[in-house]
């Protein structure tokens, strides 16, 4: 590859006591690419997205953001690198309204009292410059929004907090045909930004979709890292289920 | 499966033009009208707040006024001396449920706030008594409040930081600080408070004009409020609502405070001394309620607390520092509960070793009453207040029918349990969920 990669890990390890769940994971996700991340359930793609986030840090391996070996410890040294992360069950608070939530930790304040206007401005410029139109309104409790439209709010909330590095953990897992969709144009217009972004999908259609590069875990091990367009459907379904052995060079 | 995808790829796709008719609204816009609808939704939508509350304190005035009319043939309750004795008996409860639903917001309990109060008082007392330490009575205020932060510091350490539950850390503390209470005060029956400025707080009225000058600041505070938010607003570019709301808002608290002003500012004795004007209690509430309510809807604090209640793994993820939120609002519970504490033992008078020791449960069922929710995320002090109002009519309009203080629990009961329902089939009716809403 010409380009630096974004982030760059390299022989990650992770266990729960005795279980090893990543065993020398090494992961690379570009600027304004897509990079979809596939396994089998267990494989552990939950728990490498935890690390970067810092939720669940890692237990040995070296992280490298933009060329420079970094510690995530905590969600904090996450977001402040600018590391965004869209959970698999949706961490959005049911009781807030959608711009209490995009701003949610990072609110906009006046001598300490909240700017409820810029916030609202904000929030609706970015839901706008995502091309989001099922919302009617930015003051909506996120607890009457429908699963598509909150994957759009937790998505929009990354991009509010101009992440350079969104993560997200089977987007469309519970979403209609439609809502697929709308929610696989959101990752490309989002790329397209200029984000790296790293999907995790179980759906090999949207990440043939929507993918630039294709990564498989195999139990704790990344077994192939490949362009989408070197590949086909059914040899990564190989590679998933451990059937088949990549033998060309990873990206 | 092939890949390719069936449909055009999303990069070719049209929607990556900037929306035009895409809007996004902010329900603040359109005139009266619209407000007024999108607020009917809303109620319909099982967002009720303390409507129910609202309503049922407007139906137990009414049913009083009338049973007392039948029942003993004279008006008792509506009269302008038990409006002012029902706001200081009220006083306590509506700070206690207050103090409640800090902790309650997030989906906690705080068990031991009454004899947190009970522990408070027996220090002020001890302290002040005049044969024996007979400390300056603000001084000794203070070291009160002190021992309340300790309290709350207590719980909220072994609730967030040790990761107990609070129904449990509170009910040993609930249990135990009974004992402590009794230690320090002995069983020697009732203590007598005599500092006239703390008895004065729930026994002394201000001036007239003082309470129209009450009035007046509120109006004055609510104005500024509305138009440093829409000026906000205004700045950010973000439409404001119509204008009208803020005039029917100034409208209302004119009409409303003034009537309750101008009923207390008349004499309402029945000997010859005069007794007159708005109890002192009532603007030391009001500004705890405007102060917590600021912070509550206006301050990261607050903003953190509801997100807590709402999904903690979420705020936690968000960045929200989520043991120290809990371990404050347990701080912030224990203080406002010893302030509860101090308005109780002003209007008695005096305290006793079971002080504090069975108002916890009124205090968490007018919170309830007033449509805050147990689950946490959800309500507000004002609903908490409401919902004080409404159990200290009850227990004060029974009072006057004599009837036997058994069926005031009863009804007390039967109350928390039917705005509870309300609550829950207003939710049901709109879709919406039992739990954790
Ligand atoms: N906190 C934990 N404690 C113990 N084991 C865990 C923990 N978290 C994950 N695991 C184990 O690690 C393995 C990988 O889990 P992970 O959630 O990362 O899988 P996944 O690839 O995301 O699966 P899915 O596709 O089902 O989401 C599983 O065997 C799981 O049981
Ligand atoms: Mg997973």
């Amino acid at each position: 590859m010409a380009d630096t990669p974004l982030i760059e890990l390299t022989d990650v390890v992770k266990s729960f006591g005795p279980v090893n769940v990543l065993k020398g994971v090494n992961l690379k996700a570009f600027a304004g690419k897509v990079t979809a991340l596939v396994g089998d359930n267990g494989a552990g793609k939950s728990t490498l997205i935890k690390g970067l986030a810092g939720v669940q840090p890692y237990d040995g391996g070296t992280v490298r953001f933009e060329g420079e070996e970094v510690h995530l410890h905590s969600p904090r040294d996450a977001s402040s690198l600018g590391i965004e992360v869209v959970y698999q069950d949706l961490a959005l608070c049911d009781n807030l309204d959608i711009v209490q939530n995009m701003f949610l930790g990072r609110e906009e304040t006046v001598g300490g009292v909240f700017d409820e206007g810029q916030m609202e401005r904000e929030a609706s410029e970015t839901l706008r410059s995502l091309s989001v139109r099922t919302v009617k309104s930015v003051r909506q409790k996120v607890s009457s929004l429908s699963g598509g439209q909150r994957q759009t709010v937790a998505i929009a909330r990354s991009v509010l907090k101009k992440a350079k590095l969104v993560i997200l953990d089977e987007p469309t897992a519970a979403l209609g045909v439609a809502q697929t969709e709308q929610v696989l144009n959101l990752v490309r217009r989002l790329a397209d930004q200029g984000v790296a972004v790293i999907i995790i999908s179980h759906n090999l259609q949207d990440v043939f979709k929507v993918a630039d590069y294709i990564s498989v875990l195999y139990l704790g091990t990344m077994v192939a890292s490949i362009p989408k367009d070197q590949t086909t459907s059914d040899d990564v379904v190989g590679y998933i289920t451990g059937s088949k052995t990549y033998d060309g060079v990873n990206v | 499966m092939t890949p390719t995808p069936a449909s055009p790829p999303p990069t070719e796709d049209t929607t990556n033009l900037p929306a035009e008719g895409g809007f996004i609204g902010s329900g603040q816009e359109g005139g009266l009208g619209d407000q007024v609808r999108a607020y009917f939704q809303r109620v319909r939508h099982g967002d009720m707040g303390a409507l129910p509350a609202i309503g049922g304190l407007v139906v137990l005035v009414i049913l009083f006024s009338v049973l007392s009319q039948t029942m003993l043939g004279q008006q008792f309750f509506l009269t302008e001396r038990n409006f002012a004795n029902l706001l200081t008996q009220a006083a306590s409860l509506v700070m206690l449920a207050m103090a409640l639903v800090f902790v309650i917001l997030l989906g906690e309990i705080d068990l031991s706030a009454g004899v947190t109060a009970g522990v408070a008082l027996s220090a002020f007392v001890v302290l002040t008594k005049p044969d024996g330490v007979n400390m300056n009575w603000v001084l000794a205020l203070l070291i009160a409040i002190l021992v309340g932060v300790a309290i709350g510091t207590f719980n909220g350490f072994f609730v967030s930081r040790v990761g107990i539950p609070s129904f449990v850390v509170t009910l040993g503390l609930f249990i135990g600080l009974q004992g402590v209470t009794l230690i320090v005060l002995g069983d020697g029956g009732v203590f007598r408070i005599q500092i006239p400025e703390f008895l004065a707080i729930q026994n002394a009225n201000l001036p007239i004009w003082a309470g129209w000058t009450m009035l007046g600041v509120i109006l004055l505070v609510s104005f500024g409020m509305s138009m440093w938010d829409r000026r906000l607003r205004t700045r950010a570019g973000v439409p404001n609502r119509t204008i009208a709301l803020v005039w029917a808002k100034l409208a209302v608290i004119a009409l409303a405070g003034g009537f309750v002003v101008a009923v207390l500012s008349s004499n309402r004795s029945s000997s010859v001394k005069v007794i007159e004007g708005v109890p002192i209690v009532v603007p030391i509430v009001l500004v705890i309620l405007w102060i917590g309510t600021f912070v509550l809807d206006r301050t990261k604090f607050g903003r953190y607390i509801y997100a807590i209640g709402g999904n903690a793994e979420a705020a936690r993820r968000s960045g929200v520092k989520v043991i120290t939120i809990r371990w404050i609002a347990f701080i912030v519970c224990s203080v406002l509960a010893v302030v509860a504490g101090v308005f109780s033992a002003s209007k008695v008078g005096s305290i006793n070793a079971g002080f504090g020791t069975d108002t916890v449960l009124s205090g968490v069922a007018a919170a309830v009453v007033g449509g805050v929710s147990l689950f946490g995320g959800r309500g507000r002090l004002m609903h908490a207040a409401i919902g004080a109002l409404v159990i200290a009519v009850i227990a004060n309009g029974l009072g006057l029918l004599n009837l036997p203080a058994g069926v005031n629990y009863i009804v007390t009961g039967g109350v928390l349990v039917l705005a509870a329902t309300v609550d829950a089939v207003s939710r049901v009716r709109a879709g919406g969920s039992l739990i954790r809403t």
